[in-house]
């Protein structure tokens, strides 16, 4: 194996600066991207339990959707198919003067795509509170609203707390797609330094070294999360 | 660009089909591949032999915290270093799919192991089983069949991802149909192609594994 080892090359102007920026976007990205997911996700995935058939079969339509589609060709209609299929004025706008067009697109489709399963969670966590505590409400004179605002929300929003950890580290590493729109994120940047130095096993040790740290670091914050939010003597819990 | 022209489609479709052909040729070998590495990783994990469950535990936790375009880069740089000639992009991506969805398939696949009774393993020592005979003729196969519904969804995942290999110009679905919507300047109509071709495969998969999840609750 012919290889020229340099570390040093990871802590030499620009590189360095070039591995901050991608870990600013990617963080960007990710955290403005998991709002969205969880607003979105949220309100489909309670929508699916609703009683009202059509919109129980929006929501359900939605996530099939998004779920079946890569998130690469979902990246590709928002980018290059959505300008054209907007009214002609809109499509200019979002062309040529809308600011940062490549993070947006990137926060829109990994957004919308994160809800899908985020409303997969938040419909699981529903239905795991039971029919017996929503009928407990509808006897007692709980209006539907009612009953999500005080019994089904409460209890399930505590329940999915482990499950969203995934998702949230997931979004982390979904948002490297962000590069085959052109923006720069972490692994676009360890890329552009391995093509520019020919140090690319350095350069993806330290893209893959701070990626398992960004997975440390959710890791710990969603376990103390779910040490908060845990409901004694539901199933998992203790 | 106002009117679509799908003639695009049926002018191209000889080439669309070769991508196709490698996008799902991709996702039956790494899954194949994926299963038998992660069967492999799922019982280092369970030996209960610390060096191995370590080895095991730390593989798949490295690979399940980076992001598979980074693993399709290092394989993409690594593979040729290491053998010290250029090989096709495709032996590349092959390797890096493989070892990553590995990882993803031990986690499913440990859970499926632990998903048989112990009494089973225990039955089989007393009868004179040796570990290999036990795990090929009662662990194994029980454990895979309460896992076939969550092995074909891990698979759609799979397939949806091959769709990444577009970042270093494998020609599979993805790339094939990127490269025509350049050359034709149908971008839109290429897209949206695209996205419906995935929609059917995968949303007929999804089908399937439900009528396969009703057949084992049945």
């Amino acid at each position: 194996m012919d290889y020229n080892w340099n570390w040093g090359v990871l802590f030499t102007d620009p590189y360095l600066d070039w591995l901050v920026m991608g870990v600013q976007w990617t963080f960007a990205v990710a955290l403005t991207a998991w709002v969205l997911a969880l607003i979105v996700g949220i309100l489909v995935g309670v929508g699916r339990t609703l009683p009202s058939r059509p919109i129980a079969f929006i929501c359900t339509a939605y996530v099939e959707l998004f779920r079946n589609v890569p998130l690469l060709v979902q990246m590709f209609l928002w980018y290059f198919v959505m300008p054209e299929l907007v009214p002609d004025d809109m499509g200019r706008w979002i062309k040529r003067d809308m600011p940062n067009p490549e993070y947006v697109t990137a926060v829109i489709a990994l957004g919308l795509y994160t809800a899908s399963r985020v409303a997969e969670q938040v419909r699981a966590g529903i239905s795991a509170v039971g029919q017996g505590l929503t009928n407990a409400s509808y006897a007692n004179g709980f209006s539907v609203a009612q009953t999500y605002r005080y019994i089904l929300l409460p209890i399930s929003f505590r329940l999915i707390v482990p499950p969203m950890t995934s998702e949230f580290l997931t979004i982390f590493k979904n948002s490297s797609l962000a590069l085959t729109i052109g923006l720069l994120e972490l692994t676009a940047q360890s890329q552009q330094i391995a093509e520019y130095t020919f140090n690319g096993f350095e350069a993806y040790t330290a893209a893959t070294v701070i990626y398992v740290c960004i997975a440390l670091l959710a890791t710990i914050i969603m376990q103390v999360a779910e040490r908060y939010t845990r409901i004694p003597g539901y199933m998992g819990s203790r | 660009m106002s009117d679509f022209d799908f003639a695009v489609i049926a002018n191209n479709l000889p080439f669309l089909m070769e991508g196709l052909q490698l996008s799902l040729w991709l996702t039956f070998l790494a899954m194949m591949g994926g299963i038998v590495l992660g069967t492999l990783l799922a019982l280092m994990r369970l030996s209960g032999i610390l060096p191995l469950s370590l080895f095991a535990a730390t593989y798949v936790n490295l690979i399940r915290s980076v992001p598979l375009i980074l693993v399709i880069f290092w394989f993409y740089f690594l593979v040729p270093l290491a053998l010290g000639r250029p090989i096709g992009n495709f032996y590349s991506a092959l390797i890096a799919f493989t070892l990553f969805e590995a990882a993803y398939f031990s986690e499913i696949i440990r859970a499926g192991i632990q998903s048989v009774r112990k009494g089973q393993a225990q039955a089989g020592q007393a009868s004179g089983l040796n570990y290999w005979q036990i795990q090929r003729y009662i662990v194994l196969p029980q454990a895979f069949r309460n896992m076939i519904p969550i092995l074909v969804t891990q698979g759609i995942i799979l397939f949806q991802d091959t769709s990444l290999v577009f970042v270093v110009s494998l020609r599979d679905f993805m790339t094939v149909s990127s490269i025509v919507a350049r050359t034709e300047g149908r971008l839109v109509e290429m897209y949206i192609f695209a996205a419906i071709v995935y929609f059917v495969i995968c949303f007929a998969g999804s089908l399937f594994v439900r009528r396969l999840q009703k057949a084992k609750t049945a």
